[in-house]
């Protein structure tokens, strides 16, 4: 792997296995009653945090900590960023502290990219979302839910299984990562928006796009349905939260046309409502907080990986064994 | 002044021929001249030009004098062999009153690198309500011909209609940055295949091409001209040509920019990309070039856009969008246009000294090389081929998107009627 994660389009099949791989590594010491481990014991993670996320914020600072790893939150309101500090000079700080990774979460598409290229930090570089762009951490534990929940077992990938993402396209840096990383791992990928939400330039993506919902349900092994702010009807994309929901939301009626096995996926915050009715956000078939799970365990995994170098992940051998008994 | 005699350079790209300079004109052109009294600059092998003249660069003063001054914003252009640049607007205070276009004229003179010919802005404080008084701007010391509210799009189609007809009182031109403020909300980069994967908000060539589109006809249904900066797209290729076709007065610039680079580049997320226009395809830069060769283009403009270091040392949504432009231009239209085989010398004349004097209406430049003449003169070395160094530039600011770039072509001497601003590649 290579030493920052950025985008899901760096990473190779073999990458994405191994990530997935330590992940139920990681999952494992989350049944223990201490959930510890001491691999990334005296390095420090800094979370850079210049847009409000306290759910990817709290999942990194956990995977950090139960690495045993110092975590430092540095999150823009309240601090030096907002007295007009500039990226450059926040990460000329951060890497006179010594951080050994910098998880970013920016608002502008490209900043986690910048930081990573332009040597003003030494330490890996960490993607938890940035703008428009890609949030490569949220594919992850979106492939690694799947891979679980349709029976796929340690060290395969995901050939074949047709995903179907929801939404808003145009603006979704969730949608761009999984595109990236579902196709890297042989699923068919469809994309499902109204046209507006479509970005121009998409038919160059590894992808099918669709405007028509229901032509697609009864062929999806998971159906993602992603967050439509509230915001962009303003601007004239959709006319109405009804008629959004009408023609792009997931209720019970259209789950139940989906094959049996199926799941709904939402990677949160959801608008109940819009484009999830209650019935299916709480139905067993939507995986919603078991992704909130999963994420932890990707992302100890991510940062065991970038960080912890080649060392096994759990106390001598343990990784190996359990991987021996996975196999068999 | 002394007398100076240019020893057999390839006069527009043509046989060689002397010129002999005695004080601010031209004195003689022919071969075999006497050198008696004179001072020689052998130029064998090197190409002779009009001194260079630019419809569109940004000087920064008064109100930025930490990116660029007049001083070396025209000493940067001088590097590139121009005698002549038009100041935008765009500063602060806007130039929109007979005061500071009168402020940025004179210190031009002061300068004495380059002739500075001040553009008015359109509207006042460049918001595009009020008619800023271009009359006023005209009858100044700086006789403003050229209006532009560049940086923004004189969007109202009513104000850009009164505009176009008002200065047709004194044989003035309205320069408009084309991009319709709506359809450019958030944008960041040409929208496309590369927008769309790297999740910056798009700039469609639509919101280019509609303005045009809509100015064109503006300007032929009251009889005036118009112009065009900065053309970035095919499609604003297209327009204008159909414009110029009907007999139309339009007239467009490209910038050298467009002329060379895409929006692949902005893939590295790095700010020396980021400009308005934006970089387009590899299909926008050929159609652009096959239009600056056919003369659908008329003119090269630098849109030399300098900013300070840290306005580009940021991620990309922060960062100031515009390149440095005086001190390549000349070596990328070689590169682009000459050594592609689409453009000789004396079409380089034409497109980047004839034509740009006037379309401003600019008197003592883009004069052809004869007895008589201003001695305003660029002589170039077309065979050098050198690595771009900021760290070399005349210009205040570095934001050239070319560094470490090699590109063909050094100029070695200018001439400001007849006084050498540079030799022998350095500022006099």
């Amino acid at each position: 792997m290579k030493r920052h994660l950025i985008s899901a389009a760096d990473l190779t099949r073999d990458d994405a296995v191994l990530i997935l791989d330590t992940a139920e590594e990681m999952a494992r010491v989350a049944d223990r009653p201490i959930k510890k481990l001491p691999t990334l014991r005296g390095r420090t993670v800094v979370n850079l945090f210049f847009e409000d996320s306290t759910r990817t914020r709290i999942s990194f600072e956990a995977a950090a900590k139960r690495l045993s790893a110092d975590v430092i939150n540095f999150s823009a309101k309240g601090s030096s960023v907002s007295k007009g500090e500039s990226l450059k000079d926040t990460a000329l700080t951060l890497e006179a502290m010594g951080a050994d990774a910098v998880v970013i979460r920016h608002h502008d598409s490209g900043a986690p990219h910048r930081l990573a290229t332009s040597g003003w930090i030494g330490g890996s570089v960490v993607n938890a979302g940035d703008g428009t762009h890609e949030h490569p951490t949220q594919a992850l534990l979106d492939a690694f839910t799947m891979r679980r929940r349709l029976g796929e077992g340690v060290g395969s990938d995901l050939s074949g299984r047709r995903i179907t993402v929801v939404g808003d396209i145009l603006h979704s840096r969730v949608a761009r990562s999984n595109v990236h990383l579902l196709t890297t791992l042989g699923a068919e990928v469809t994309l499902v928006a109204p046209p507006t939400l479509v970005p121009i330039g998409v038919q160059q993506w590894p992808c099918e796009v669709s405007y028509d919902l229901d032509a697609v349900l009864a062929k999806s092994d998971a159906v993602m349905m992603l967050r439509v702010q509230r915001e962009r009807m303003n601007a004239a994309f959709f006319p109405t939260e009804r008629e959004y929901a009408r023609r792009y939301g997931l209720d019970g009626e259209r789950m139940a046309r989906m094959p049996e096995h199926a799941i709904v996926m939402h990677p949160g915050p959801m608008n109940r409502g819009m484009e999830i009715t209650a019935e299916v956000a709480d139905s067993p078939r939507c995986t919603a907080v078991e992704q909130v799970t999963n994420g932890v365990s990707i992302r100890m995994a991510v940062l065991y990986l970038l960080l912890g170098g080649n060392e096994p992940a759990l106390t001598a051998g343990t990784g190996t064994s359990t991987r021996t008994e996975e196999s068999k | 002044m002394s007398k100076i005699l240019i020893r057999g350079a390839n006069v527009l790209g043509g046989e060689p021929q002397d010129v002999l300079i005695d004080g601010e004109t031209i004195a003689a052109v022919g071969t075999g001249l006497s050198a008696d009294g004179a001072r020689v600059i052998e130029a064998a092998g090197q190409v002779l030009l009009p001194g260079l003249v630019d419809l569109h660069t940004h000087l920064r003063e008064p109100g930025r004098e930490d990116s660029e001054t007049v001083l070396t914003g025209t000493k940067a252009a001088a590097v590139g062999g121009y005698t002549a640049v038009h100041a935008m607007a765009n500063t602060f205070p806007v130039a929109d009153t007979a005061g500071v276009v009168e402020q940025v004229w004179r210190l031009g003179r002061e300068s004495g690198y380059c002739d500075v010919q001040p553009v008015g802005a359109v509207t006042v404080g460049l918001e595009g309500r009020q008619l800023a008084e271009l009359g006023a701007m005209h009858d100044s010391a700086a006789g403003v011909r050229v209006f532009s509210d560049d940086g923004k799009c004189v969007d109202d189609a009513v104000i850009m209609r009164r505009a176009l007809e008002y200065v047709k009182a004194f044989d003035g031109v309205v320069a408009q940055h084309a991009q319709e403020p709506r359809l450019t909300e958030g944008a960041q980069m040409n929208e496309g295949v590369v927008s769309a994967e790297l999740g910056l908000g798009g700039w469609p060539a639509v919101a280019e091409e509609s303005i045009i589109a809509r100015d064109v006809l503006l300007a032929a249904h009251v009889g005036s001209r118009v112009h065009i900066c900065h053309l970035s797209t095919a499609g604003s290729v297209e327009l204008v040509r159909w414009a110029k076709s009907k007999g139309w007065d339009v007239t467009a610039e490209v910038t050298p920019h467009h002329l060379l680079l895409t929006d692949e580049l902005v893939r590295s997320y790095n700010p020396v990309y980021k400009v308005n226009p934006p970089l387009r395809t590899e299909a926008d830069v050929l159609a652009l070039r096959e239009a600056l060769a056919d003369g659908t283009i008329d003119c090269v403009a630098t849109d030399h856009a300098p900013h300070p270091h840290e306005d580009k040392d940021c991620e990309w949504g922060a960062a100031a969008m515009g390149m440095v432009g005086l001190e390549t231009a000349l070596s990328v239209v070689q590169h682009t246009m000459v050594d592609s085989g689409l453009l000789d010398w004396a079409g380089v004349a034409d497109r980047m000294s004839f034509r740009p004097a006037h379309i401003g209406r600019l008197e003592g430049h883009g004069r052809p090389i004869a007895a008589g003449e201003p001695a305003n003169l660029t002589l170039v070395d077309s065979a050098y081929r050198g690595v771009v160094d900021p760290a070399g530039f005349a210009s205040r600011s570095r934001n050239t998107p070319y560094e470490g770039r090699e590109l063909p072509g050094r100029v070695t001497h200018t001439f400001l009627r007849g006084r050498t601003t540079v030799v022998d590649g350095i500022l006099a």
